[in-house]
């Protein structure tokens, strides 16, 4: 359970009235949250609901039809190289270059990153990522939780202010899932940083998350903490809930402004 | 601009060559063997033709400036397909790195592969054809010059092309200098063009070249106004074309395309 170390105040993420459209078709509509130091937010939603568009917005790769986001006290419109270099991510979609070894990729994204004595730093996340005897490996070569767990440590390689994580485990076998859930659970309560986290495995979001934000159709529809919300909106589990916004969402809208 | 980030795509570059035999051969080999195919053209045509003209520097020097641009060209692109083939853009352009950076990493990679290719034409063309540059005078640094501001101009247009239109569109790439060659003049004078094509080799830097190298060989002149036109003609168009790239990461960013790239939904 997440509750050693409290979110604060600070916020590392601020999202304002984020909207994104394509010709008529809204993506994000009127979308705000924020994400604090040491919090894990999860961004839950059916497939197509707005979450891997929100999460390009804040990377910078997708620029937002209106609304702001400001990373670490920085416009990511205006600042984007500074916002950008207090964030990392990593995803299942964007696996690092398959035609160079772990080792390469990481020191040429650490020079991307500008990231300070940097040999030392690789040697600290491949440690961490128990990685080290696949230095000399290109990345095309290993298997998909192997990609994912060079993928995080690319993600970590910058200590980000900001760490969005796009379904981080979902090619990972359960032990190794369950690894890599306490290195960033233990990451999110050491370093000052917030994470943003996307998953289909409601488990998974009860145990790392702090607070769940369930998109559907671009809106947010719900908020609150995974462990309270299926109780309070008559479900056994988070689960449940989920299965309901997908299927009915509009009840779930119902409910919530009555 | 940092210096490391644009260094950290030449190294990056540097890895993948180095790693890579199928990545090194075709960064002289070609170039070799028009080289090759060239010298003993200029020597047959030596041979048979009136003593008082040498092929060697009029035409071997044409296919060596020539194979130069084309290099400098595809030094780019291919510096830029590599992130195209490893669907590395979202990687890329979701960590601090800009547009002028990354284009920066291109041209040095390009710098570097195309110099290879020069250092391998240049060895064959003096030891093996008897080749000397001293025909060309100083004026020969302003042909390079010029070349290679085109060369990178034309990298530039490609790698524009294809992440405006796509993987698919890696093939509008390659033809390129082959499609722009009628108009450079590269093996013939302007004037044997028709009217109309002359005006539009006009517009296309490296005739201003080849015609300065022709007047060097044939006259001895030395005449630098049009040779100084071709080369702020070649700097206009390398303006314009990192412009034209700019604007097309731009419109990449607002549809959603750089994050669709990795997602391999373009075509």
């Amino acid at each position: 359970m997440p509750h050693d170390a409290a979110p604060s105040s600070d916020p590392i993420l601020s999202v304002s009235h984020l909207r994104k459209l394509y010709g008529a078709t809204v993506a994000v509509d009127d979308v705000s949250f924020s994400v604090a130091t040491h919090e894990i937010l999860g961004l839950l939603g059916p497939n197509g609901a707005g979450k891997t568009t929100t999460i390009n917005m804040i990377l910078g790769v997708l620029e937002p039809t209106s609304g702001s986001i400001v990373i670490d006290g920085c416009d990511l419109a205006r600042r984007r190289r500074q916002a950008l270099s207090r964030t990392n991510f990593a995803a299942v979609y964007a696996p690092l270059p398959g035609n160079l070894t772990v080792e390469q990729n990481l020191r040429v994204f650490g020079m991307l990153y500008a990231v300070p004595e940097l040999g030392e730093r690789m040697e600290a996340v491949l440690a961490e990522f128990d990685l080290k005897r696949f230095r000399n490996t290109k990345c095309g070569v290993l298997s998909s939780g192997e990609q994912t767990r060079v993928a995080l440590a690319k993600a970590m390689l910058n200590r980000p202010r900001l760490l969005l994580l796009d379904e981080p485990t979902a090619s990972l076998d359960p032990s190794i899932a369950r690894e890599i859930r306490a290195t960033i659970r233990y990451f999110a309560e050491r370093a000052q940083v917030g994470v943003l986290w996307t998953s289909h495995n409601m488990i998974e979001v009860s145990e790392v998350c702090h607070h769940v934000l369930f998109l559907s159709h671009g809106r947010i529809l719900l908020e609150g903490d995974p462990r309270a919300l299926p109780g309070e909106h008559h479900h056994e589990t988070l689960e449940d809930l989920f299965v309901t916004v997908a299927r009915e969402p509009l009840t779930i809208r119902h409910t919530e402004e009555g | 601009m940092s210096f490391r980030r644009v260094t950290a795509l030449l190294l990056r570059q540097f890895y993948l060559l180095r790693g890579s035999p199928a990545r090194i051969v075709p960064l002289f080999a070609w170039v070799a063997i028009d080289i090759v195919l060239w010298g003993f053209i200029t020597r047959y045509l030596n041979s048979v033709s009136n003593a008082r003209f040498n092929f060697v520097p009029a035409m071997l020097g044409a296919v060596l400036l020539w194979d130069f641009m084309s290099r400098v060209m595809q030094g780019i692109t291919t510096a830029f397909l590599e992130d195209v083939w490893s669907r590395n853009f979202l990687n890329l352009f979701a960590s601090p790195l800009s547009v002028s950076e990354y284009l920066g990493g291109l041209v040095l990679s390009s710098i570097a592969s195309s110099l290879i290719g020069l250092a391998v034409m240049i060895g064959l063309a003096t030891l093996v054809f008897g080749l000397s540059f001293l025909v060309y005078g100083t004026l020969l640094a302003a042909f390079l010059l010029v070349l290679f501001l085109f060369g990178i101009s034309l990298g530039i247009f490609g790698s524009a092309l294809v992440l405006r239109f796509g993987p698919a569109a890696e093939w509008f790439i390659w033809p390129i200098p082959a499609f722009i060659s009628p108009l450079a003049c590269v093996f013939y004078p302007l004037a044997v063009l028709p009217h109309w094509m002359q005006w539009l080799a006009r517009l296309i830097p490296p005739s201003y070249v080849f015609e300065g190298m022709r007047g060097v060989l044939e006259h001895h002149a030395h005449s630098l106004g049009p040779l100084a036109f071709g080369s702020a003609l070649a700097l206009l168009y390398l303006v314009l074309m990192a412009r034209a790239f700019t604007g097309v990461y731009r419109h990449a960013v607002r549809t959603g395309l750089i994050a669709r790239y990795s997602a391999e939904t373009v075509s």
